[in-house]
């Protein structure tokens, strides 16, 4: 599903963010990375979307090849690839029901389908009885649950979570996580950067540490966590 | 792109407009000017063609004969003169015919004056040719062939009047596609600036549509119709005035200046405007489709 081999990524100044990673993750995992800031956790989640080059290496994200995708196909990527981040990304000025549907509007989804599918994301996330409110009327847990409704709303291959704990407190940080499982329990691939080492502990899922740009663990069972943050 | 999602990129298009009024504003003004400027000259341009081609019609040389010069010589002149390729029509007037005319001209109400004169014709040996020309442009090169004809006494004209139009016309045209130029420029400039604020009020939302998985057309849509609707306001506006000013005008012109005796020498506003408007609509739709266009090209990229 996600394969890296080699991939370096050097930012104009410095030091290399990412060096020599490879990485296999296969369809329907769990994956945590976790690592101390400034390792280089944003930098591989931006490499799988696109978002940046690698310096080299190779990069495929569900069968496509990331180094020869054309700009004006880069959309076809971003539509198999559900992403959440640590800051949430709501447009402030509409309803948490327009937010999600939204993401299929833009994808041009058949409009009878756009209402059962956001309902029903919606009572994933149990969120039903707001979806008439705006993101400012809701809590940052609420919150961050419409933004994983929204990631999930056209049912993509991989959901990559760029800490979406990180501004949440461990009660909400906790039902976000039983969300991501749930949604991976129903064959999506998720890969989660987080610094909740606590609940890496407890989820007992493939965790990967990234120290200085390098892979310096991957384990399959999680615990296993050697960095101090 | 489906239908759905052009209404839902229309109307996010109008939105951007009622956001971002200022700006559309200023922008729907710029255009309306310069649709306004260009759709005056348009009408002026086309009426002065349209006279132009009127005194075309009316335009004649008109030819005196050699005294003592006989009936028959008269016909041949004509036939020669006739079978010429720039000719339209000849008229014979006669010296008496001449005289009547100038009686009822000059000695109106005088009529004891005229008849002082008794059966003698003042105008004697004044039959003439009044020759009509198909094409204005000829009319020296005719005179100098009726020059160099024998029992031709004198040839008429009216100096290059039409010429002088022609002139004219030339010069505003130019005149005019330089300040509709220049306006042109202005225009697509604050638009495109329109559409980079519209942008960058959007970034945050473009920012997320190209996460999700928006195409690039998808993105680009809504500020394309924004642009389309400025200049489609910015030129029916302008349009619509001239439409109602223009026959108020014409009869201003027409009372003002006696050389235009009746409005007969001006085109009908339905002649104006059958092609003013398409022509103005299509080109506000395109200033306002170019300045959208260039604008996105530089600021909205995946
Ligand atoms: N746009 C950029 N330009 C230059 N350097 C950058 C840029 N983004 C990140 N870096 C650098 O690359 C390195 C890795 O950054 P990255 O954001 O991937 O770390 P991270 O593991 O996500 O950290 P955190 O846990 O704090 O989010 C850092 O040294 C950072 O300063
Ligand atoms: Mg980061």
């Amino acid at each position: 599903m996600i394969i890296l081999e080699n991939v370096s990524k050097k930012y104009s100044s410095g030091n290399p963010a990412l060096e020599n990673i490879n990485l296999h993750i296969e369809k329907g995992e769990f994956v945590f990375i976790v690592g101390t800031s400034g390792s280089g956790k944003s930098t591989l989640i931006r490499l799988l979307m696109k978002e940046l080059e690698p310096t080299s290496g190779k990069i495929y994200v569900n069968q496509r090849f990331l180094n020869k995708i054309r700009r004006s196909k880069l959309c076809n990527l971003r539509r198999d690839i559900g992403a959440v981040f640590q800051d949430f990304r709501l447009l402030e000025d509409r309803s948490v029901y327009d937010n999600i549907a939204f993401a299929m509007k833009v994808v041009e989804a058949p409009t009878k389908k756009i209402r059962p599918q956001v309902l029903s994301m919606l009572s994933m996330v149990g969120l039903l009885d707001k979806y008439g409110k705006f993101p400012k009327e809701l809590s940052g847990g609420e919150q961050q649950r419409v933004a994983i409704a929204r990631a999930l709303v056209n049912n993509p291959a991989i959901l990559l979570c760029d800490e979406p704990t990180g501004n949440l407190d461990p009660e909400n940080s906790w039902e976000i996580m039983k969300i991501l499982e749930e949604a991976n329990n129903r064959g999506t691939t998720v890969v989660v950067v987080t610094h909740n080492i606590e609940i890496v502990e407890a989820m007992k899922k493939r965790t990967v540490t990234i120290n200085n740009g390098t892979i310096i663990s991957d384990v399959k069972a999680g615990g296993g966590v050697i960095y101090e943050n | 792109m489906k239908i759905s999602s052009m209404g839902y990129c229309m109307k996010q298009g109008v939105k951007n407009i009622h956001r971002n009024r200022m700006f559309s504003f200023a922008s729907i003004i710029t255009i309306a000017a310069c649709i306004f400027l260009f759709g005056a000259f348009f009408a002026v341009v086309m009426n002065f063609r349209f006279m132009f081609a009127e005194l075309e019609k009316n335009l004649c040389v008109t030819v005196f004969f050699t005294e003592g010069i006989s009936d028959e010589e008269i016909t041949k002149l004509g036939e020669n003169i006739r079978i010429r390729p720039e000719v339209d029509r000849l008229e014979y007037t006669s010296a008496d015919e001449a005289w009547e005319n100038y009686k009822a001209q000059y000695f109106e109400g005088y009529e004891a004056a005229a008849d002082s004169f008794g059966d003698d014709n003042p105008l004697e040996g004044s039959s003439s040719y009044e020759i009509y020309l198909k094409d204005a442009s000829k009319q020296e090169e005719l005179v100098t062939f009726l020059k160099g004809l024998d029992g031709i006494r004198q040839v008429n004209y009216s100096a290059s009047t039409a010429n002088n139009l022609s002139d004219i016309a030339v010069l505003i045209g130019y005149v005019s596609i330089t300040i509709i130029a220049i306006l042109l420029g202005v225009s697509i400039f604050l638009i495109s600036n329109t559409i980079t604020i519209g942008v960058s009020v959007r970034k945050e939302e473009i920012a997320i549509m190209k996460l999700i998985g928006a195409t690039d057309t998808f993105v680009r849509a809504p500020f394309i119709v924004e642009g389309i609707i400025i200049g489609l306001i910015g030129s029916a506006i302008p349009v619509a005035i001239l439409y109602f000013a223009y026959d108020h005008v014409i009869e201003y012109i027409a009372a003002r200046f006696t050389l235009f005796g009746s409005s007969s020498w001006f085109l009908s506003s339905y002649d104006i405007f059958r092609y003013l408007i398409p022509v103005a609509l299509i080109l506000g739709i395109g200033m306002g489709f170019i300045g959208s266009r260039i604008t996105l090209r530089k600021h909205v990229k995946i």
